[in-house]
């Protein structure tokens, strides 16, 4: 037996270097990347966009990258196929409408790694990979309750996707922590980037009396219509301080590097899995922009909240939370579970809007 | 002040005619050139990534067929519209509305698979564009009022119902509350054609048919020759006893059905299921296909493959130079500019005048209801 053993595990390591196909090591790879908007958005997409270089930077050459910019959800999979046969190891999809097209091209490519982003749907090839943007959502509210004095905050929203219910859910129940009666108000742009149409949702918002802005769309333009009317905003996806100097609170920045230079050297390694993967505040792939603009204790309020998030002690949706038409959803003490957040379609109390259906 | 005419030729080249597309084409690519070298790029594998690379490969091909089909359908239809002075600007709504109208078997009948579902789909497709084609027609004819505005706007009408749809009744209810339909099941996709090599499907010689339909109707038919009277002159359409209203009505409920066609065979093709936007633009970029089809049928399917290849042309440039989406989107519209350019100097040509010319006056009001600057107000 004993003898046995060694002579087995020499037998396991030479299949495993005679099948390259699940633990093939590699000394480099090509990791490629599909944008919905402009590399240079400003926000979404130039946040994947930094973190590839990061991640390429932090390869030395061992790894290279490309990428196809303002790709149409609706036609996006031959996007995709095409860049599969171009040598890609890996491709990261990075927004929710490529899930099914990822899925399709996944399916016809066993070799290659595929991460689709903000989606749910899997294969033994395709992981998908999230932020738990909501943490810092929460932040916000209690941040835009603090310091409004209309007592109103508007919130220029994309799609009524259960990652932007979510991020206006936990921004409501932020803001009530400080202000029980805090209103916000929301007005959907149903698209992920559209500077016009973002700013005119500022403005519209703006002249209903709201003096705080925050946005789940990827430009700079509601930072811009908020400076330029003097009332302060947050930014989104990265850390708008350059167009909102005196504006700017603070921001959710997506922090994508860490996680890609983890994907990319299991793909490397040989050690790449499927997985679902939905980190927040605590792993660093969200992370906040200075609290500026700011009275002191309203940023060390915030950062103390920050803090209680990361370290496991506050979770924002913990009961009691009723539901909008005021029914019950979350007991006291109860937390909500990733499958419910995952799914939401609906609004808690305290959100002066109905939502798209 | 200095006014700029322009002027009908009396004897446009036949030569120069014919050549027009190629010399527009190698100007396009001669300014290419100079902007990809100027960018630091390799001018000649630009080029050769842009136009060439897409076809070298069968799966490709295939790609460039499946945004080909739905140009096709829809620039030749829209070229019956044209023809005959109706302007439908509002193909994407009714590509829409037929895409719509034909997934209602596999999405709200999803046991209802046989292999009648297909061509059930297609029917009501193309009836659905079309009723959604008829409504301006119907306002002009009626009211007179002004198409362009009606078809436009009604684009955006048929994108909000698209979306109520699948957001509310028509979601998928094992979809987490993602905004997408059932996926079709498959006796509701529509067949590929070689599946071994690539994904293209029947929608492309559907297109082709539909096209050389529509360019026999144009070209041999008494109600083609109607169509071209109305448009040349409503006038003449009247003596010789044409109805300019039925006219209207034959025109957009023709280019509307195609483009319901179009919209069913993109949805039950290459997605499969409904989603909140289902193209990327087709509706619009077929007026842009009409135009540099010359406003014939068989023009379309030529023109629709060169758009194709263009936007796939794109695409690579972008994943093998990193040639920025902007760059291949100004390329792109260089390349059109100069070939509608290259037709309009070719049939008219240019008067710088001082003195307001009456005359002039109501020869560029003329002209311009010709195609060529049509063409580029309408893009």
């Amino acid at each position: 037996m004993k003898q046995l053993l060694p002579i087995l595990a020499a037998a396991t390591a030479l299949s495993l270097t005679l099948t390259p196909v699940a633990f093939a090591q590699q000394d480099t790879a090509h990791a490629c990347f599909v944008y919905v908007g402009s590399h240079t958005d400003g926000g979404w997409s130039q946040a994947h966009d930094l973190a590839r270089l990061e991640m390429e930077e932090h390869f030395g050459g061992a790894v290279t990258s490309t990428f196809v910019e303002n790709v149409s959800e609706a036609a996006s999979a031959g996007t995709i196929e095409r860049l599969a046969r171009s040598g890609c190891d890996i491709i990261f999809t990075t927004s929710f409408g490529f899930m099914d097209p990822t899925l399709e091209v996944a399916e016809r490519f066993p070799d290659i790694k595929f991460e689709h982003a903000t989606g749910y749907k899997t294969a033994d090839n395709m992981a998908a990979y999230n932020s738990r943007f909501y943490e810092g959502r929460y932040i916000q509210g209690q941040i835009a309750a603090s310091i409004s004095e209309t007592g109103i905050a508007g919130y220029i929203a994309s799609f009524p996707i259960p990652e932007v219910v979510q991020g206006i859910n936990a921004f409501i129940l932020g803001a009530q922590t400080v202000n029980p009666d805090f209103s916000l108000r929301v007005v959907w742009v149903n698209s992920w980037y559209d500077p016009g149409a973002e700013a005119d949702a500022a403005k519209v918002l703006m002249d209903q009396g709201v003096d705080i802005l925050t946005q789940h769309t990827d430009s700079t333009a509601p930072m811009q219509e908020a400076a330029a009317r003097g009332i302060k905003a947050f930014g989104q996806a990265l850390d708008m301080i350059e167009a909102g100097p005196e504006t700017q609170l603070t921001a959710i920045i997506d922090s994508w590097a860490p996680y890609y230079i983890e994907r990319v050297q299991a793909v490397l390694d040989g050690t790449w899995e499927s997985a679902e993967i939905w980190h927040g505040l605590p792993e660093g792939i969200l992370t906040m922009a200075p609290y500026t603009n700011m009275p002191d204790d309203v940023a060390a309020m915030a950062a103390e909240t920050e803090e209680a998030i990361r370290s496991g002690t506050l979770h924002p949706f913990t009961g009691p939370i009723a539901r909008q038409d005021g029914s019950e959803w979350l007991a006291e003490g109860e937390i909500a579970d990733d499958g419910t957040l995952l799914s939401m379609n609906f609004y808690v109390q305290g959100v002066d809007d109905q939502l798209p259906e | 002040m200095i006014r700029v005419e322009l002027l009908r030729r009396d004897n446009p080249s036949r030569a120069l005619r014919l050549l027009s597309p190629l010399i527009g084409l190698s100007l396009a690519l001669i300014t290419g050139a100079i902007m990809f070298s100027l960018m630091g790029k390799n001018p000649a594998a630009a080029l050769y990534v842009y136009f060439i690379e897409p076809l070298t490969e069968a799966w490709s091909v295939h790609e460039l067929l499946i945004k080909a089909a739905p140009l096709i359908l829809m620039g030749a239809g829209l070229s019956i519209c044209y023809l005959s002075n109706n302007w439908n600007i509002g193909a994407e709504g009714q590509f829409i509305m037929g895409a719509l109208a034909g997934s209602i078997f596999p999405v709200l009948f999803t046991d209802f698979q046989n292999p009648m579902v297909l061509p059930l789909m297609f029917i009501f497709a193309v009836a659905g564009g079309a009723l959604w084609a008829g409504i301006p027609a119907l306002l002009k004819a009626r009211f007179n009022t002004n198409e362009i505005l009606v078809s436009l706007m009604l684009v955006y009408v048929a994108e909000r119902i698209l979306d109520y749809l699948v957001r509310g009744p028509w979601r998928n209810p094992g979809g987490m509350n993602f905004p997408e339909s059932v996926r079709f099941h498959s006796y509701a996709r529509v067949p590929e054609i070689m599946p071994w090599d690539g994904r293209a499907n029947l929608g492309i010689v559907i297109a082709i048919l539909v096209a050389i339909a529509l360019w026999f109707m144009l070209s041999r038919t008494l109600k083609g020759f109607e169509v071209k009277v109305i448009g040349a002159s409503p006038r003449a359409g009247r003596f010789a006893g044409f109805s300019s209203k039925g006219m209207i009505f034959f025109s957009f409920l023709v280019a509307g059905g195609c483009a319901g066609l179009a919209g069913i065979i993109e949805v039950a093709g290459a997605s499969a299921q409904l989603r909140p936007i289902i193209s990327p633009g087709y509706g619009f970029t077929a007026i842009i296909v009409a135009f540099l089809g010359r406003l014939n049928p068989l023009g379309a399917i030529a023109a629709g493959l060169i758009l194709a290849l263009t936007y796939l042309g794109g695409e690579a440039a972008q994943i093998s130079l990193q040639i920025s989406d902007k760059a291949s989107r100004v390329f792109q519209g260089t390349l059109l500019l100069y070939i509608l350019a290259c037709d309009t100097l070719i049939h008219y040509r240019i008067r710088f005048s001082r003195k307001p010319a009456a005359k002039g006056i109501e020869q560029a009001a003329a002209s311009s209801e010709q195609q060529p600057p049509a063409a580029e107000r309408a893009v």
